[in-house]
């Protein structure tokens, strides 16, 4: 008989005392304090999905990153910093700063002024039901996935970092999640996973600082990395003239076209986990500058994730593998471990459990992220429209509570399927991003082209969907089609990613145009709080220029560009 | 309403106060043969001691009763 890979254990990373224990036993005490101290708060549908939509801008921009901050981002890239070097770090400049600023300034007073309660529910409004359907299903199907991958990732880190049983993880974890989603709603999520952010940059931040003092600070960390690895893995820009001038196997078209163009504006700008939470925000001028403030908050994570990756290739005596069941089996680490072995490197009694409780606030607030989109877009984008559209508001805030639970019990059950069968995980990750680039094809056409229509929007998002799925599948059956998807023989996974999700945003865009083209437009009134160039911007009011959104993004632009330069 | 500050504050007081003790405990009983690296740095007690004051700060800037609930 095989023993599934998932049961593989290698001795434990770390060893709690006792006052790591009482840090997180007060960790888990903390939120579901919240959970129940705002279960009152949680009374209508405005409430319990929208958090009545009363956030300021620092509450709901820290929750709209820390829903993003889960424990696999951090602990994959840190181990893809380790992998891959500073390269990893496009994924927090490029890959997010430009498509966070694009939210705040551009698309945010669209989905703010329509009042929508969902990505989906902004679809239906400009494209018709089909399209909403379309999205809202497939979005659905995809977070409560997602969220039960997570789940069992985060079990298994748990098993190798501190020995526990992967069935406590799951039911503690996900039981925590359900209850303080269903008691407060929104509210407790956004709430949660403020307090989480800051957990986060106090267990995690440490590292960076004792490890930069061992390695004898940053100059010399570069030249340890240099002759321990390449001197490419120092440099952000310079080997990427190439596919084979640096260690990630991808070229400045795949990162600037395929991750800052498609992937990155699909996720920031139309994946409902991160959107819901500026959604949240109280006036227009909070949500623009929310994602701002993410955005100032994004460029400093690779702080806490990407530098200790980077000090892990200069310090750490033994060399970490990719992970495989073979490396499973030898008892050997893996590019995934180390962040928990950095931690377990510097951090004694008492920092010990803080970055414990840094990873478990990430992935609490991963999943807590996951199930909150998922019982918003399940109530209003497909049981009321599709079901049952006649019922009380107070009706569907108890079909949100249920839908909460029901959401953690498929998670839990995709938890154990994926135990079984751990090659899930892959496909289940790589089919989730495929998703979001059509759908942001289908998106910016809708807010910037008014001629663009709803079966032209419709169709383009079903077709860049299925091309997505397609060349997938393609490459999965035919691993010689990576040099006609990737153009490239020598391209790696991420690169693969990449050129997918270019395609398939160029194939949602062709036929979104070319059906708009052969359909009858609507007229400029029905269009008016959904296009732009039809809708007046509500002003930001009469406010200091340092007060204004543009200034701040104007400033974390200027940041962005610097260290870019810096690094390249 | 009580702040989401003051949560962030209390947790940040209480792990501070641990942690700062957890560090006081070890200057003054080290180890024969320290687990972690640096650890004549003691960063416990100056990271425990860091949370601390910004947690104290958080919970008497937004204690209950405040009208700024974030």
């Amino acid at each position: 008989m095989t023993i599934p890979y998932a049961f593989i254990v290698p001795a434990r990373l770390v060893h709690l005392s006792g006052v790591d224990v009482v840090i997180i036993v007060f960790y888990f005490a903390l939120v579901l304090a919240i959970g129940f101290y705002l279960r009152g708060r949680a009374n209508t549908g405005e409430d319990f999905f929208m958090a009545g939509r009363e956030m300021t801008a620092w509450v709901a921009g820290l929750s709209f990153l820390s829903a993003n901050l889960g424990a696999l981002e951090l602990m994959g890239w840190a181990g893809s910093a380790y992998q891959y070097g500073i390269l990893a770090t496009h994924w927090y400049w490029i890959g997010a700063i430009p498509a966070m600023l694009f939210l705040a300034l551009v698309m945010m007073p669209f989905y703010y002024i329509s009042k929508t309660h969902s990505v989906p529910g902004y679809l239906k409004l400009r494209f018709g039901e089909p399209a909403r359907a379309v999205s809202a299903v497939s979005f659905a199907f995809m977070t409560v996935l997602m969220s039960g991958v997570n789940m069992f990732a985060m079990a298994k880190v748990m098993q190798i970092v501190l020995g526990w049983d992967i069935n406590v993880s799951i039911w503690l974890s996900a039981v925590t999640v359900a209850i303080y989603v269903a008691l407060g709603g929104l509210r407790s999520a956004i709430f949660n996973e403020v307090l989480q952010f800051f957990l986060i940059w106090a267990g995690a931040l440490l590292i960076p600082i004792l490890g930069l003092y061992e390695a004898g600070g940053w100059s010399n960390l570069k030249l340890q990395i240099a002759q321990r690895a390449s001197d490419q893995y120092v440099h952000l820009w310079s080997g990427l003239g190439s596919f084979t001038n640096n260690p990630m196997g991808i070229n400045w078209i795949g990162i600037v076209f395929g991750l800052a163009a498609v992937i990155s504006m699909g996720y920031w700008t139309t994946d409902f986990l991160v959107v819901q939470r500026i959604l949240a925000a109280k006036d227009i001028r909070s949500a623009e500058l929310a994602p701002i403030i993410g955005a100032g908050f994004k460029m400093f994570v690779p702080l806490i994730v990407i530098l200790p990756g980077l000090l892990g290739l200069a310090v750490l005596p033994m060399k970490l593998v990719a992970e495989s069941p073979a490396a499973a089996a030898a008892g050997a680490h893996t590019y995934n471990d180390v962040l928990p072995l950095m931690l377990a490197r510097y951090c004694g009694p008492g920092l010990l459990g803080l970055g414990i409780i840094a990873l478990i606030a990430g992935f609490m607030s991963g999943m807590a992220g996951n199930v909150t989109a998922f019982t918003t877009v399940w109530t209003y984008d497909i049981y009321r429209p599709l079901i049952n559209n006649k019922a009380t508001d107070h009706h569907y805030v108890n079909m949100g509570r249920w839908t909460t639970v029901i959401g953690v019990l498929i998670s839990i059950g995709t938890a154990y399927l994926v135990m079984q069968f751990a090659s899930i995980m892959d496909y289940v990750q790589a089919l989730f991003s495929f998703f979001i680039a059509p759908l942001f094809g289908t998106v910016i056409l809708g807010m910037l082209w008014k001629r663009a229509t709803g079966p032209g929007g419709f169709l383009g998002l079903l077709c860049g969907t299925l091309s997505s799925i397609g060349m997938w599948g393609w490459v999965k059956a035919d691993p010689s089609a990576l040099r006609y998807v990737a153009l490239s023989s020598d391209a790696k996974q991420l690169a693969q990613d990449m050129f997918q999700a270019l395609w398939s945003f160029l194939v949602c865009v062709i036929v979104t145009v070319v059906v708009s083209l052969a359909t009858n437009p609507k007229t400029d009134a029905e269009l008016t709080g959904l296009v732009y160039g039809l809708t007046p911007v509500p002003s930001v009011g009469n406010i200091p220029v340092y007060q204004k959104p543009i200034f701040w993004a104007g400033v974390v632009g200027v940041v962005f560009f610097v260290l870019n330069i810096y690094f390249w | 309403m009580v702040s989401i500050w003051f949560f962030i504050g209390l947790s940040l007081l209480v792990n501070g106060v641990l942690i700062f003790g957890a560090g006081l405990y070890e200057l003054w009983n080290p180890p024969a043969h320290p687990t972690v690296e640096l650890f004549s740095l003691h960063a416990s007690v100056w990271w425990g001691a860091l949370m601390t004051v910004i947690g104290a700060w958080y919970c008497y800037h937004f204690k209950p009763g405040q009208k700024n609930v974030g």
